[in-house]
């Protein structure tokens, strides 16, 4: 049977990982290479990593970035922030990204999603839809890193982005992140429904039972968190252990030695 | 030194990544010259068959794979749509044909109701049915697979298949080991230390084919 999957998110912030509630971000944890050194470690299933910088000038160095988390990193590699055009997305799989993720751009011109998933496969391209109750109480996609109003509706944007061409959806919900109230189960379970291809559930995680609801409960095929896994020994391993033990299909929570090397050479990518 | 093939799809960077880890020396390229020099050829893909077996005939890399692979025994490593181009044809995107190295067709994943989802895009068990060659030390393993398309194998070459999975209403072909050709649906260089393993035996497995 398919696995279901745990994948950590590197939120980065002008090249530092940072933790981020409701699209906030304060807290400066540190460097993405030591980030993902320590989850390449563990049974995570593949590691999803975004530039949020304000600006593009800010993200100069994310090609760099990129290059250097895909010597080390031997899950898929999925990165996203600030993707605008067809060259953009080849720079990054060239660079050892595995898949791209694709937000306001395609909200702006759904041509690019279609272009992008002719050119490089359905299977490369993952739509973020980022999804927020308005002041209607009604949910809405937000664009820009969640400062845009699209008056677009969750369900038919993912059915969109389904036809456009893009073989998995990451769904946030801008309420529930970084809140430790679990995801937005009601709006993943009808996210869920409406598309055939995987989603993936992102933005509340505070206790790992939120990690069993996501799937239980919401569907979603794989389930993700960032700020829960920082400053937490063996957090990605006591994940993967509380999703097995609540009788989840998973990858084993053992430790995978994968011979990187000891020392990472920061000055390599800085 | 071994090749792995660029056509434009392959995520050539992540294999070049992982066979650097186990300190081996690769190149990415589409030359003739480069290729023939080389131990082994790797050809990773990810994308469409049709758009694939295109990119691959417009670059002549197929005479050139037929000289190097059928012709002079070189070593082959298929990833992904590596292995699905050693079918005869496939109907991803219209009919093409493939390098017909392999009495099979490649068909679309049949879903069922407890996995609908296509995609096939994540870890799944697989079974061995060859446990001593690319498999070698490996036991019970999950690999990750992402495609929506697999090859079928018929008649006697279905003896070459070394490896399956289940998925939907479909068995599918994780791996094929014949003589010097190796290849598997999954993503070795991305199935973390088990993945690393299969490569390193592959390397392993190529070497004593050189000598023989």
């Amino acid at each position: 049977m398919l696995k279901n999957r745990l994948i950590p998110v590197v939120i980065l912030n002008d090249n530092n990982v940072v933790q981020s509630v409701n699209f906030k971000h304060t807290n400066v944890i540190g460097n993405a290479i030591t980030a993902v050194d320590f989850f390449n470690s563990w049974a995570v299933d593949e590691i999803i990593v975004i530039d949020v910088s304000r600006t593009k000038r800010k993200r100069d160095n994310f090609p760099k970035i990129v290059e250097g988390l895909s010597k080390r990193c031997f899950v898929p590699l999925s990165v996203g922030g600030w993707i605008e055009n067809i060259e953009d997305i080849n720079n990054l799989l060239r660079l050892g990204a595995d898949k791209v993720i694709i937000n306001t751009q395609g909200i702006t011109n759904p041509n690019f999603i279609k272009n992008a998933a002719k050119k490089f496969g359905t299977q490369c391209i993952v739509s973020s839809i980022d999804v927020k109750k308005n002041e209607k109480k009604e949910y809405e996609v937000f664009a820009d890193r969640g400062r845009k109003s699209t008056g677009l509706d969750p369900v038919k944007w993912a059915k969109e982005c389904e036809k456009l061409g893009c073989g998995e959806i990451f769904l946030t919900s801008i309420d529930h992140e970084g809140m430790k109230n679990g995801y937005d189960i009601e709006l993943l379970k009808i996210i869920t429904k409406s598309v055939d291809i995987p989603v993936i559930a992102f933005g509340g995680v505070g206790k790992w039972e939120h990690l069993v609801d996501g799937i239980k409960e919401g569907n979603a095929n794989a389930v993700s968190a960032a700020n829960i896994f920082h400053y937490t020994e063996h957090s990605t391993f006591h994940a993967k252990k509380f999703l097995t033990d609540a009788g989840l299909d998973v990858r084993k929570p053992d430790f995978y030695e994968v011979p990187t090397p000891r020392n990472p050479k920061y000055e390599e990518i800085f | 030194m071994i090749s792995i093939l660029d056509y434009g799809m392959g995520n050539t960077r992540s294999v070049l990544n992982a066979f650097n880890l186990l300190g081996e020396k690769c190149i990415i390229t589409n030359k003739k010259s480069d290729i023939i020099k080389s131990e082994a050829i790797v050809l990773p893909g990810v994308g469409s068959f049709s758009e694939g077996m295109k990119n691959i005939r417009q670059n002549g890399l197929l005479e050139i794979l037929n000289e190097e692979v059928i012709d002079k025994d070189k070593p082959y490593l298929g990833i992904c749509l590596g292995l699905e181009f050693l079918a005869k044809n496939s109907s991803e995107g219209g009919f093409c044909e493939g390098f017909g190295w392999l009495d099979g067709e490649v068909r679309e994943i049949e879903i069922s109701e407890l996995e609908n989802k296509v995609p096939h895009m994540g870890w799944n068990d697989t079974n061995i049915i060859l446990n001593d060659g690319i498999y070698s030390g490996i036991k019970q393993p999950s690999f990750y697979y992402l495609h929506s398309y697999y090859l079928h194998l018929k008649n006697k070459d279905r003896q070459y298949i070394s490896g399956e999975c289940n998925y939907g209403n479909s068995k599918i072909t994780s791996s094929i080991e014949k003589n010097n050709i190796f290849a598997v649906q999954f993503h070795p260089e991305k199935s973390q230390s088990v993945g690393i393993r299969l490569l390193q035996n592959f390397l392993i497995r190529a070497r004593e084919n050189v000598k023989k």
